[in-house]
């Protein structure tokens, strides 16, 4: 009934050999150690037998920070790439905190773009006192010994790293270790490098949390109001009881819910079949999907607040008045779940000093500290151990950690003693929330006889991701929450008499950032107006957005290379069949570039076929440019499935979907080809996991438009009478 | 309830209640966690192993329906085509989160057993019910055909 031994030392991560040397740095950029110099940073263990242990302080859900920041410290210490392993760090914001968030967390694509300097460095810094103490060891120079794939060679003298470890541990790393020219990398831009999760990802091996098994544990599950914002007041439990292996049942102290014990995951599931709760639903949200898109749309009449300095709506106004052509237009973009693979969960054991909670632990910065205070310990009684996450999209990444605080309190109900694993069922997390918002866009644009530009008038309403949470101080500023104008707001073109207006839809409803957060909904806007403009101002779609981006500043000239890129590849300028059609779309989002072009078929029966989509992308040094192509086709995949049939709606408040039959994923039979080509760069890495999505939605849209003359300004496809074929 | 099981070449003597699906038995019980619990209602494939060297979703087969078949999970494949698919997808990098992909690995080897060679719609056709969120389908569909075209020689 416990984990076995493998296993076992998979998750506690330690190393066999008691002797092993931590090495890091305290990174000059680095956001609040920069005052504790002295501090090392322990990013790679050696033990003995001279294996290298890289340190993750990145959790992985599937993006590939196993294999990239491995990369990054195999590459500066020339390590074995095939031996070299890998561990999650523990919970520790000191040590391990993301340099862009302040605190330890992984999300907004940065995994790389804060990593990119700190993990070299310590590869550096390892070369450097292995290296001296081999020179010492040897009685040679220094510069005579060289690492050879993982081995420290120096003339017929030959030793592996823990032939050193012990002298080279006593010795101090140097802050400002010399790092390899990008000429002498032989990992960083490797193609060929294989991701270090692929062997026991492929024969079941790898352990998610859902696979974590202590002694003793009692499987936990809850059932939450089906109105948000309702709370339990009663629950009657006599039929579950008589659910074989049943165990318990408590009222959550947050009474957002009722939690079910029992003795595995199937009997759990039964017994919450069989309870009946009441629930007070007097300041629950009761609307109906059709009350929202009204409330929505009477919200754009009048924006509570400007999102950019120069918004001038009655200027703007003027403009548009003497404009020769005007393009108006709504978009509106639904709720939308995350839904993982692996649906929520996690385990949670008392230790002695405290507990500890094994999670796909996204932000253990503050499930750290939250778990504390439900079980009124301090942070660091809370120890968290990082296993896999099969998928997030934002969903893991949590200001309320809301699934461990509910862990935590379904450990404390049944007294604190005895370990639980918690588990969200499928129909729990399609029903549960936390949402990619709905949002509502009403763009008017005015051009001169020219077909130029002259204003833009985007006002857009949705509920403001970040108010309210830990994250406000960062996103909000005068009311404006970036989240829900960012790619409007700070829109890379150049656009004259552009005025932005946000206001907030209020609801009960939990919101949160879905894979590229804001982008997903304002990139199909913008890039769908534009797309509008050119058709009525008779331009060519690549040809007006380079127009837009010619003032010859490095963002432009980025942008503009992805377009002309993304453009030559599709052969955008090639005749195409009859019945055919293709869509452009470029966004940056997350510092990096991307440009779409999607190519589609109208069907006889006049459904639509996903013939190819080509992609442009430009995110600095691509440091693994196989799992780069991976995560663009992972984005347009992910957006994809999205904007064709998913939609979360409501009907009295009470979510219509459940499970995957009515919140159906993209499949296999869906998949249309897709080529992806990255712009060698120069710049610092930046993000890949979410900058893929954003353009598809415009772009498919667009190609729509250009095949059979239908503008879709709505999503999903499936709810514009386009079926898929 | 006693049940025997016959799983990955093993007789393992387990206790469930009746109607328990067999994933829950495989997972809970007999600790194999490589076969995962996705959706519960068969629309995801995560939880695909096979019965006498078919594909079935463990989460709707209840344990008396397993009778006398063999049970195969992600951890006891063996043979020509398990290796040629397994090996293809490391070749690949099929894997993101790598959640679902055990229960991908289980069909693309059913369905190579059946149709060696198969065309891109055998694959669609065959691989439908197996969602992956990541949406590593490409790589997916080319590891099948690398795994066909090794086995070939």
């Amino acid at each position: 009934m416990t984990l076995n031994t493998s296993r076992r030392n998979f998750l506690v991560g330690v190393s066999a050999s008691a002797s092993v040397l931590v090495v890091g740095l305290t990174s000059t950029d680095s956001w609040a150690a920069s005052n504790t110099a002295a501090e090392i940073t322990p990013f790679i263990k050696i033990d003995k037998e001279g294996t290298v242990t890289a340190i993750l302080k990145h959790f992985e859900m599937g993006q590939g920070t196993t294999t990239g920041l491995t990369t990054l410290i195999a590459e500066e210490l020339d390590a074995d790439w095939d031996k070299i392993q890998i561990e999650f760090a523990p919970a520790d914001g000191k040590r391990y905190a993301n340099l862009l968030f302040g605190a330890q967390g992984t999300g907004g694509s940065t995994s790389i773009a804060n990593s990119y300097l700190q993990y070299r460095k310590a590869g550096a810094s390892a070369r450097d006192v292995l290296i001296r103490a081999a020179a010492a060891k040897w009685s040679v120079s220094p510069s005579t010994v060289d690492i050879q794939n993982g081995l420290l060679v120096s003339g017929s003298h030959k030793a592996h790293f823990g032939e050193v470890i012990d002298d080279a541990s006593k010795l101090n790393p140097s802050a400002e270790p010399k790092l390899k020219s990008r000429a002498d990398f032989r990992l960083i831009g490797n193609a060929s490098l294989s991701r270090k999760d692929s062997h026991s990802k492929t024969d079941g091996s790898a352990i998610f949390a859902m696979d974590v098994k202590v002694p003793n544990m009692v499987y936990a599950s809850v059932t939450h109001s089906p109105k948000f914002g309702g709370t339990a007041l009663s629950f009657d439990l006599s039929k579950a009881k008589d659910v074989p292996g049943y165990i318990d049942a408590k009222l959550l102290p947050t009474k957002t819910g009722v939690v079910v014990y029992a003795k595995n995951t199937w009997a759990v599931k039964q017994a919450r079949e069989q309870l009946s709760i009441q629930w007070d639903f007097s300041k629950a949200e009761t609307r109906s999907s059709d009350a929202m898109v009204t409330e929505h749309k009477k919200l754009l009449d009048t924006p509570e607040f400007s999102a950019t300095k120069d918004t001038n709506f009655e200027a703007t106004g003027a403009l548009l008045a003497s404009a020769e052509t005007v393009v108006e237009a709504d978009f509106l973009l639904p709720f939308l779940s995350h839904e993982p693979m692996e649906t929520l969960n996690c385990v949670i054991e008392p230790t002695a000093n405290g507990v500890r909670v094994y999670d796909g632990s996204q932000f253990p910065g503050l499930t750290q500290p939250t778990v504390a205070a439900i079980l009124k310990l301090k942070p660091e009684q809370v120890e968290i151990k990082t296993v896999y996450a099969g998928g997030s999209f934002g969903r893991r990444a949590n200001g309320t950690s809301d699934y461990e605080a509910e862990a935590a309190m379904a450990f404390a109900l049944l007294g604190g003693k005895t370990p639980v694993k918690l588990v969200w069922m499928r129909e729990d997390q399609v029903a549960g929330g936390y949402y990619r918002p709905m949002a509502a866009h009403r763009i008017k644009i005015g051009a001169d006889a020219n077909g130029k530009i002259v204003g833009w008038d985007h006002r857009t309403a949705s509920k403001s991701i970040m108010k309210g949470t830990p994250f406000a101080g960062g996103y909000v500023h005068e009311g404006v929450d970036h989240a829900s104008v960012e790619g409007i707001a700070d829109t890379l073109y150049s656009i004259p008499g552009f005025s932005v207006g946000l206001s907030d839809f209020k609801s009960p409803i939990s919101v949160l950032w879905w894979r590229s957060v804001g982008h997903s909904h304002t990139a199909f806007a913008m890039e769908s107006a534009l797309d509008m403009v050119a058709t009525d101002t008779k331009k060519d779609p690549v040809t007006l957005r380079l127009s837009l981006l010619n003032s010859g500043s490095k963002d432009h000239m980025r942008a503009s290379a992805v377009i002309k890129l993304a453009a030559e590849k599709a052969g955008w300028d090639k005749p195409l069949a009859k019945n055919r059609g293709r869509g452009f779309a470029m966004h940056k989002s997350f510092n990096s570039y991307v440009a779409e072009v999607a190519e589609v078929s109208i069907n006889s029966d006049g459904s639509v076929k996903i013939e190819k989509i080509t992609c442009a992308v430009d995110c600095g040094v691509a440091v693994n440019p196989d799992v780069i192509k991976a995560q663009m086709e992972g984005g347009i995949g992910y957006g994809l499935g999205a904007a064709m049939r998913n939609e979360i709606t409501f009907t009295d408040g009470v979510v219509d979907q459940s499970n995957f039959p009515d919140y159906e994923p993209i499949r296999m039979s869906d998949f249309p080809e897709i080529d992806v080509h990255i712009v060698q760069s120069d710049e610092n890495p930046t993000g890949v996991g979410e900058p893929g999505l954003p353009p598809i939605a415009p772009a498919v849209a667009n190609a729509i438009f250009a095949a059979s003359g239908k503008r879709i300004t709505s999503l999903p496809f499936s709810e514009n009478g386009i079926s898929f074929g | 309830m006693k049940y025997q099981l016959s799983i990955n070449g093993e007789k393992r003597d387990i206790e469930a209640e009746p109607g328990t699906p067999l994933l829950w038995v495989i997972r809970d019980e007999l600790d194999l966690t490589g076969t995962k619990f996705g959706c519960g209602v068969a629309s995801c494939g995560a939880c695909t192993v096979h019965l006498d060297a078919e594909p079935v979703r463990s989460c709707q087969t209840s344990i008396e329906d397993v009778k006398n078949a063999n049970v195969t999970t992600i951890e006891g494949i063996n043979g020509k085509v398990a290796a040629a698919v397994q090996t293809a997808w490391r070749e690949l990098d099929v894997v993101q989160c790598g959640y679902c992909q055990s229960g991908q690995i289980m069909s693309a080897i059913g369905l190579l057993s059946e149709t060696p060679n198969p065309t891109d719609k055998n694959i669609d056709d065959y691989m439908d019910g197996n969602a992956c969120r990541c949406a590593t389908y490409q790589r997916i569909r080319a590891a099948i055909h690398v795994a066909a075209k090794n086995l070939e020689v």
